[in-house]
């Protein structure tokens, strides 16, 4: 097992590596300087502007220039924001995107799990039709629309929860379930049908036929080998997070990771656009690593050191 | 049938359960950091809510570029000038009007004394000698260091990099008398010196504080009505305080304003609604639509100017736009009216000159540069038929097809599509190509002149029409669209040189060349001068807009509830 994390940690290591690389070629494709008041400025002060940032190196220079300071842990200033490091920015940004998508996991695969449990063992009634109605709506309905329709109802009409600021975990509700609509609405449909398979086959009838009740036979058996599929879709679930983090964080108004993603890209700010897209690469490998670790937890068919010959 | 019910009571009462206990510990911490500025109003003491719309990139005066830094920059300290109610400098730090030697360059300014920093330092004149070193140096990186070239002594060159930033022609003869020497006498210093790359800095806190200076409100000194509180550095929220060391407390009445950045307008919208804030950011046109009217709304018009600028060179070879008579076609056939009204509905309004109303006045009459220079082409479908024709002819084609840059945000877009209907209604045998790309693209493309029409903004950096004007001399920085007329150049040269220390003069050339650069040769065609909406409770007493500068000023608001 030690052995199987350092290699995947190494492995880690090399795919942020590659994604800082094409993302710094390819950031440095965009038109335009990083300088706000760029239309103003005459050719010589940008030449010393240039010169200051060291943009007036080669590409190449400036490429080993940025990776010897990420080795050393410096991922630089910012442009939109004047002296202040990638860092401290991130550092203060990545909380409530985190918890917000946490939150969001947390709630989204626990009613999910919950309503593709009840549809795939009241199939065909009432249940499994609003279950996979449902389903097919937070598939379906962009988080945009979905989020604003909330705020205007619970917060607006209704003023129960704030409209939006980060202000506490009650700020925190809507935007939750706002986010949480997306995995509910995966992990219900991943859960039904898995279930639905597992409970047909033999050693289920098996089980039943041992006399067990209905609800130890569906939890102790069925749902744990309906699970695994749905492992698998946690890793793209939690990069639908982080995408639908942007507008969600926008719409509520709260100090998060996911709009700066943008806002970097728009402006030019090359070491918030390199800072960022490090963050989220470093945080999807994390989860995709966790994820195959849990996988040999829950099945212990899945030998996790491929062709272990032990 | 008994046992179905069973597990489905079960899956709810779990379900519940889980959202009650998130609601509940909700409470608990909602209420620690929340609760207090709500109830403070309730105590007597005056408290603004604002809403804003992006966060504070600096909070270094010379490093600022943006509205939202020099808004901070408006309540927390104060230059030498700054801007009354209807935009007219005033005399702030400066104590009364300066000395003035006869030829127009050298200005002596006596300081006032009782102008305090709020770490109890006394603003001296040396601040002033300090932070505008600081700006033209290099060193420093400011983007506006340029509002010091061919204003102050030798200025130019230390921006170019050519002098030592200590050569900068301004000088502390005591603390409280600072001596500035210009390279020509200046119609509109007083506005540049209410400018925020003009104010002063406490020396011994910027050097202490190093690069750390302005990034947070830790890290900044004011010398105005209000101090900065609880800002990051990259937050959402900060708050204003009264700054008990200004020197016109008693003016001040505001205790506390609380500032919430809505990027989303409908969430400021939801929020002014619900009575979490007392005045919204300007609206975007969806909402402005929907509010105009509201007894809530207010309007104002900015100091920006909005045209369609026309390119006449493109890879090194003329384009259609060359022709005059084209250029005069296309300028007179939109509705700018229609725009305004329909597609923007923000308080814009239609115009038919290039600099913008409520900049400048006449210097011995007192008459608005706009209202003097009057209408200089306006919205005629017939006349611009006859220019097409007669255009098309000399051109010897039938049709045209022509490139139409702008941005790609939701409201260019529409834009755009407004101007293409308009454009190739009116005009026969004109296709227009829309190519709505990202800001900083548009900024590329027009540099290198790679477009045919593109919709172009631009904004004051001084009160004064040249800010405008100086845009389309030959080879200009932000010229980009060949255009080159030696008389447009000696009428521009004329009003900075020549008559640099004449007014009356100096007016009448600046509207001989709007006329000659707008009526002759139609460069640009003027489209609106920019508005927008806010909304803002009537209880909200004083608030002061600006078309240059600070958005606005709180020293003068009060509550009336």
């Amino acid at each position: 097992m030690a052995k199987y994390i350092t290699k995947r940690i190494i492995f880690l290591v090399i795919t942020l590596f590659i994604i800082a690389s094409v993302t710094f070629f390819l950031m440095k494709f965009l038109p335009g300087t990083p300088f706000q008041n760029e239309e103003k400025l005459s050719v010589e002060q940008r030449e010393i502007l240039n010169e200051k940032y060291g943009l007036d190196q080669p590409v190449p220079v400036q490429y080993a220039n940025y990776m010897i300071n990420i080795v050393k842990g410096d991922l630089g200033v910012s442009f939109q924001f004047d002296n202040q490091s990638v860092t401290h920015l991130l550092a203060n940004r990545v909380g409530p995107s985190l918890q917000l998508g946490f939150q969001a996991m947390l709630i989204g695969t626990i009613i999910g799990v919950l309503l593709g449990v009840l549809a795939a063992m009241f199939q065909n009634t009432w249940i499994d039709y609003g279950s996979t109605f449902l389903a097919v709506f937070g598939k379906s309905i962009p988080s945009f629309v979905f989020a604003a329709l909330l705020q205007f109802v619970i917060g607006v009409k209704l003023g129960w929860l704030p409209v939006a600021s980060w202000d506490g975990f009650s700020s925190s509700i809507m935007p939750t379930i706002a986010l949480a609509i997306f995995p509910i609405a995966t992990a219900a449909r991943f859960m039904r049908t898995e279930l639905i398979d597992v409970l047909g086959s033999d050693y289920i009838t098996l089980a039943k036929a041992k006399g067990n009740s209905r609800m130890e036979v569906s939890f102790k058996h069925a749902v744990r080998n309906a699970l695994i599929p749905l492992i698998t879709v946690l890793g793209p679930m939690a990069v639908g997070l982080m995408t639908g983090s942007m507008v969600v964080e926008q719409i509520f108004a709260i100090p998060g990771i996911g709009e700066q993603f943008v806002k970097s890209i728009q402006t030019n700010d090359f070491p918030i656009i390199m800072g960022t897209t490090l963050f989220f690469a470093f945080l999807l490998t994390v989860i995709i690593l966790i994820i195959d670790i849990l996988y040999g937890i829950i099945d212990p068919r899945i030998r996790l050191a491929g062709g272990d010959k032990s | 049938m008994k046992k179905s019910k069973y597990y489905l009571i079960i899956a709810l009462a779990l379900t519940v359960g889980l959202v009650l206990s998130a609601c509940n510990s909700g409470s608990d911490s909602g209420s620690d950091d929340g609760g207090d500025s709500n109830n403070s109003s309730e105590s007597g003491k005056q408290v603004l809510n604002m809403i804003e719309t992006a966060e504070i990139p600096t909070g270094d005066p010379a490093l600022a570029t943006d509205a939202s830094s020099f808004i901070v920059f408006g309540q927390t300290m104060e230059g030498l000038y700054i801007l009354d109610e209807n935009d007219n400098p005033i005399p702030a730090i400066a104590d009364g009007e300066p000395e003035i030697s006869e030829d127009g360059k050298e200005y002596t300014f006596k300081l006032r004394e009782d102008a305090k920093w709020s770490n109890g330092d006394s603003v001296t004149a040396n601040d002033f000698v300090y932070a505008w070193k600081r700006a033209v140096d290099p060193e420093t990186g400011s983007q506006y260091a340029y509002m010091f070239s061919g204003i102050i002594e030798n200025a130019t060159a230390i921006v170019n990099g050519e002098a030592d930033p200590e050569e900068l022609s301004v000088e502390a003869t005591d603390d409280y008398t600072l001596k500035v020497t210009l390279e020509e006498p200046v119609e509109y210093l007083n506005s540049l010196l209410a400018f925020g790359t003009y104010l002063p800095l406490n020396e011994e806190f910027v050097e202490e504080k190093g690069d750390d200076f302005g990034t947070n409100s830790d890290n900044m000194l004011a010398n105005g009505p209000f101090v900065l509180e609880e800002w990051d550095g990259t937050g959402l929220n900060w708050k204003y305080t009264k700054n008990d060391e200004y020197y016109d407390l008693d003016n001040v009445s505001l205790d506390e304003v609380n500032v919430q950045i809505s990027k989303e307008p409908g969430t400021a919208v939801n929020l002014f609604e619900t009575g979490k804030a007392d005045r919204t950011a300007a609206l975007s046109a969806e909402y402005a639509k929907q509010y105009k009217g509201n007894e809530n709304a207010a309007t104002f018009e900015e100091g920006s100017s909005w045209y369609l600028k026309f390119n006449q060179e493109r890879n090194g070879e003329e384009t259609p736009l060359a022709n005059e008579n084209i250029r005069k076609a296309l300028a007179m056939s939109f509705d700018k009216e229609a725009y305004t009204e329909q597609v923007l509905s923000n308080g814009s309004v239609p115009a038919d000159g290039y600099v913008p109303r409520g900049l400048a006045k006449n210097p011995e009459t007192g008459e608005d540069f706009r209202e003097e220079s009057g209408s200089l082409i306006s919205y005629d479908v017939e006349k611009a038929q006859e220019y097409w024709e007669k255009g098309l002819e000399e051109l010897g084609v039938d049709e045209l097809n022509l490139d139409y840059l702008s941005d790609d945000t939701e409201n260019a877009k529409k834009t755009s599509e407004y101007f293409k209907n308009q454009l190739e209604t009116n005009l026969e045998g004109l296709t227009v190509n829309l190519k709505n790309v990202p800001f900083k693209v548009r900024l590329d493309t027009v540099t290198k002149q790679d477009y045919d029409i593109v919709m172009h903004g631009w904004g004051p950096d001084y009160l004064d029409p040249m800010t405008f004007l100086d845009l389309y001399v030959t080879d200009g920085g932000n010229n980009n669209t060949g255009y080159s007329n030696e008389e447009y150049d000696q009428l521009i040269d004329d009003a900075k040189v020549k008559y640099a220390n004449d007014p009356a003069k100096r007016w009448e050339v600046m509207l001989e060349a709007e006329k000659l650069l707008v009526q002759e040769d139609t460069v640009v065609a003027p489209i609106y001068q920019r508005g927008r909406l806010t909304l803002i409770k009537p209880y909200v007493k004083g608030l002061e807009e600006h078309l240059f500068g600070p958005d606005y000023s709180l020293k003068n608001v009060t509550i009336e509830k």
